[in-house]
């Protein structure tokens, strides 16, 4: 027997239940995958052993028997001193790498002192504004022995080195620092919005940090490039797929273009997915989003040093899932979700806490979250096997039409004329705006049910869980320290070391080594910024809906 | 008044970006057969009130997830009182617990629309408020 006769003398004359089988993204599914539906599939080309080529089934031998994925929570309010006392919170409940949230005027580049950003300090992260901020927050924490991501864009360049100068001050060289900048000026204008300047100035100074941290910074992931954000703006897990990899490829070419060698660079780009509801469809996502990586970065981009094939990645649980209606079932769809992280090989994990519909998380909450994939680690034992459901015919076959659509996208991509091109002309804001639309409808018609919103809802719930309150008298204390910071530095080592800057904007130079320089003289970062912003302009968006 | 007369504004204050709740709300109301006006991002509360009063709107509302609310909602309605739009009704929605909720609706926002929401809520609140569609 095979499946069409299957279908036809067994399945289609039973009844159904009333539902929706599609996955979370729209995509239709067969009752069931057999051998027909991966008969094309050869092992060594399109899975290949874990560790080797085109790492479908993850990009280390072996995997979490080796070392298990980095538990990081992301993390960061109110003040650095603040957020200092959360990290050393996580640190002892057994969080292996650190995350830094910032704040929003931290993250669009401006001081706690700027007009905009009243109302903003402290509220969604940490505010940095300078050096000394940074010390504070990394006080008591060796630098040497943790790797520490940031969640940072438009202003990537400076906060690295903010930190590469705390790690300097604690005895540690550059070359013995770990960790992350997200650094991924693309999908800001794609999803995020968390812009500065126009992208191709925003392109040089990530090139500029290639260049740098490939001689000076060898263990510094350099972009770590977001496909979470594109999907909580609303996007398919193909559209966050086919985005993300474009991006990276986008990154690759501007690489290539000013004059870097792509095996120089490529071993550093790292990735971050979203883990959303749907289980299966997120496996599928990693695994053929390494295969994609894999060919494309051999076949066409030429790179020859294997770490250049590999896609590793961080992973999120997705925030847009979780609910403010029953908030204690996020803890249960987070754990889902990070299931589906692991089971797809991430290299780092960060589960959301139950509470973020609704505030930042408490310390309860986020020892939950962290408690979950220390349950999945050791507890679950699906951390013993690699790759466990490769092979599976349901699993293979939608890893395959992954890789097949994601593939659609980028010959869409390309005809209008490369990533850029297709920024600025709206294309990617409005397929992500129109797939974040249909999913709304879905859920106001009932097609799609998410639980305790438009199906088993409590009428009498009332909020049974403690939320964390940031004190509004965290602007007032950043702004003092900030005034005290501006009176007590050298104003002529910080005149003469932003005039160098603009000088090595306007021209050609690598800008790393010009921003460490202010870092060291106690120039904000709204300072910074403002002197870049001079040169390379602001970015403005077409409002679109 | 007919749903299509009424002029209707969907702000982003503040700095962030997160805008996917401020879209959809924007389309849902469109679909729905207001006018809609959508500001974009990172407008602040006086370009976000001459917008208001520029265009003549019904109603006002401002989308913010970055924990911003409690200084942003007060200060867009009081710009709105002093340019002679105190008639103009202010809603909005974000990331933003209860007890804040109830404090910005004691200060005169009509309504705080939380994750969860769905569009239908919006239009038949915005019905009602408006004396019927």
């Amino acid at each position: 027997m095979d499946k069409s006769s299957w279908l036809k003398e067994h399945y289609l004359p039973s009844s159904l239940r009333d539902a929706d089988f599609t996955t979370v993204s729209g995509q239709e599914l067969d009752p069931l995958y057999a051998p027909e539906d991966v008969e094309g599939l050869d092992y060594e080309r399109d899975l290949g052993y874990p560790g080797l080529y085109p790492f479908t089934r993850g990009v280390q031998a072996t995997m979490y028997r080796g070392r298990l994925w980095t538990m990081r929570q992301f993390a960061g309010f109110g003040t650095a001193e603040d957020t200092n006392r959360r990290y050393r919170f996580l640190l002892e409940r057994g969080q292996t790498g650190l995350s830094v949230a910032f704040d929003m005027p931290t993250i669009m580049g401006r001081d706690s002192d700027d007009p905009l950003a009243e109302g903003e300090v402290g509220r969604c992260g940490v505010a940095i504004d300078s050096l000394a901020d940074m010390e504070t927050l990394f006080e008591g924490i060796p630098l040497r022995d943790i790797t520490t991501s940031m969640t940072i864009n438009g202003p990537a360049a400076v906060l690295l080195a903010f930190y590469l100068c705390v790690g300097e001050k604690q005895g540690a060289s550059f070359s013995e620092l770990g960790g992350t900048i997200q650094n991924d000026i693309l999908k800001e204008y794609i999803a995020q919005k968390s812009w500065i300047f126009p992208p191709r100035p925003s392109l040089r100074v990530i090139t500029d940090i290639l260049a740098f941290c490939s001689r000076e910074v060898p263990r510094w992931n350099t972009i770590s490039i977001s496909g979470y954000h594109i999907r909580e703006a609303g996007s398919t897990a193909v559209q966050e797929l086919a985005f993300t990899l474009a991006d990276g490829f986008a990154y690759v070419e501007a690489g290539i273009a000013a004059g870097l060698d792509v095996d120089e660079f490529a071993p550093r780009l790292s990735f971050f997915f979203n883990a959303h509801v749907d289980f299966f469809e997120e496996i599928a996502k990693y695994r053929a989003a390494r295969r994609i990586w894999a060919r494309h970065m051999r076949e066409k981009y030429g790179a020859k040093d294997p770490r250049s094939w590999m896609l590793r990645f961080h992973t999120q649980t997705a925030g847009c899932s979780l609910t403010a209606q029953q908030p204690e079932n996020n803890i249960v769809r987070t754990a889902f979700q990070a299931l589906s992280a692991v089971l797809g090989g991430t290299q780092s994990l960060h589960t959301n806490s139950m509470d973020e519909t609704l505030a930042l998380p408490t310390e309860k909450a986020v020892e939950i979250a962290l408690r979950t994939q220390q349950l999945i680690a050791h507890e679950t034992g699906v951390a013993n096997v690699i790759d466990p459901l490769g092979g599976s015919y349901f699993v293979e076959a939608l890893t395959d039409r992954m890789e097949r659509e994601a593939e659609e996208y980028f010959r869409r991509i390309e005809e209008l004329g490369g990533v850029l091109a297709a920024i600025d002309q709206g294309f990617f804001q409005r397929e992500i705006a129109d797939a974040a639309y249909r999913y709304q409808r879905e859920i106001e018609s009932g097609k799609r049910v998410v639980v305790g919103v438009n199906r088993y809802r409590n009428e009498e719930e009332t909020l049974s869980i403690e939320l964390l309150k940031i004190d509004p008298a965290v602007e007032k204390k950043q702004r003092d320290k900030l005034a005290e910071l501006r009176s007590s530095r050298s104003s002529s080592q910080v005149d003469a070391s932003l005039e160098a800057l603009k000088e090595g904007a306007r021209g050609d130079a690598n800008l790393m080594p010009l921003i460490l320089s202010c870092a060291r003289a106690y120039c904000t970062e709204g300072e910074i910024i403002g002197a870049l912003r001079e040169v390379f302009g602001e970015y403005r968006e077409t409002p679109l809906f | 008044m007919e749903r299509g007369k009424r002029r209707i504004l969907i702000a982003k204050p503040g700095l962030d970006g997160h805008d996917r709740g401020a879209k959809v709300v924007a389309r849902g109301l469109a679909d729905a057969g207001y006018e809609v006006i959508y500001t974009g991002l990172h407008q602040t509360p006086e370009q976000i009130a001459e917008a208001a009063i520029q265009e003549d709107v019904d109603a006002v509302g401002l989308s913010i997830l970055s924990g911003a609310h409690m200084t942003l909602f007060p200060r867009v309605m009081e710009l709105l009182a002093e340019r002679g739009g105190e008639k103009i009704m202010v809603f909005g929605g974000g990331i933003i617990p209860e007890d804040d909720a109830v404090e910005l609706r004691r200060m005169g926002v009509a309504e705080i629309f939380t994750p969860g929401t769905t569009i239908s809520e919006i239009v038949s609140f915005l019905d009602k408020n408006f004396g019927g569609a």
